[in-house]
């Protein structure tokens, strides 16, 4: 009776023991594999989706507009003296 | 240079001139107080010259060989002064000219051809003329 009880309490303590410890290492294994499941996901949706192109066309930045515009501006008494006195090719 | 009519009309410019020009140029002359080239007055009032957004004289429509060799002339003149001044002023011939082109076709009149920066030929009306963006604004 007593080594009936033992081996019963002995089954329950190792098995419950060893549930919890099972358990205990399972959930990071499958958290791991669950977090590289989504990573690797992640990273195929996005090769999938994001597409970075070259574009054909050089960069152009006109900056010349702005330096003009400033020089027509001062130049404008200038020209405007030049006309008057120059009334015969304007 | 050339200081406009004289009373007999003998100017060089004139020379070259048809009597149909002449005619134009003399009828026009009173009308244009403030140019002293009536030849050049003649032709703008007529359209037959318009003022480029470059500062030089373009054709809006066929003009006539006088009219060219008129406006060829005062186009050389006009770069030599675009030059001298572009150089005391330390900028370039083009931005001497186009700050000219600015003033000339705000200061055109009614009826006068001006070119419109996509370079359409435009008659002046009333109404401010159609300018580079980079004109400064009327005063």
């Amino acid at each position: 009776m007593i080594s009936h009880e033992l081996t019963l309490r002995a089954r329950f303590v190792t098995s419950l023991l060893m549930q919890v410890r099972q358990s205990g290492k399972r959930r990071p294994m499958a958290r791991r594999v669950t977090a590289v499941a989504i990573l690797l996901g992640g990273a195929v949706a996005l090769s999938g989706c994001v597409s970075v192109n070259a574009p054909d066309k050089p960069i152009v930045i006109e900056l010349n507009i702005n330096i003009k515009q400033e020089v027509i501006y001062r130049l404008a008494a200038d020209a405007a003296n030049t006309i008057e006195d120059n009334p015969d090719v304007f | 240079m050339i200081n406009g009519f004289n009373k007999t009309g003998h100017s060089p410019l004139s020379q070259g001139l048809g009597g149909l020009m002449l005619g134009a140029a003399l009828i026009a002359a009173p009308l244009a107080a403030q140019s002293a080239n009536p030849a050049l007055e003649a032709a703008r009032s007529s359209g037959q010259v318009g003022e480029q957004t470059d500062g030089y004289l373009g054709f809006p429509g066929a003009a006539s060989a006088e009219t060219r060799r008129l406006a060829d002339d005062i186009n050389i003149k006009r770069r030599t002064i675009y030059v001298q001044k572009a150089q005391t002023n330390h900028v370039t011939v083009e931005e001497y000219a186009i700050s000219t082109a600015c003033q000339l076709i705000l200061k055109t009149k009614l009826g006068e051809k001006y070119q419109a920066p996509d370079g359409s030929w435009k008659t002046r009306t009333a109404e401010a003329p159609l300018r580079d963006n980079r004109c400064p604004p009327a005063p």
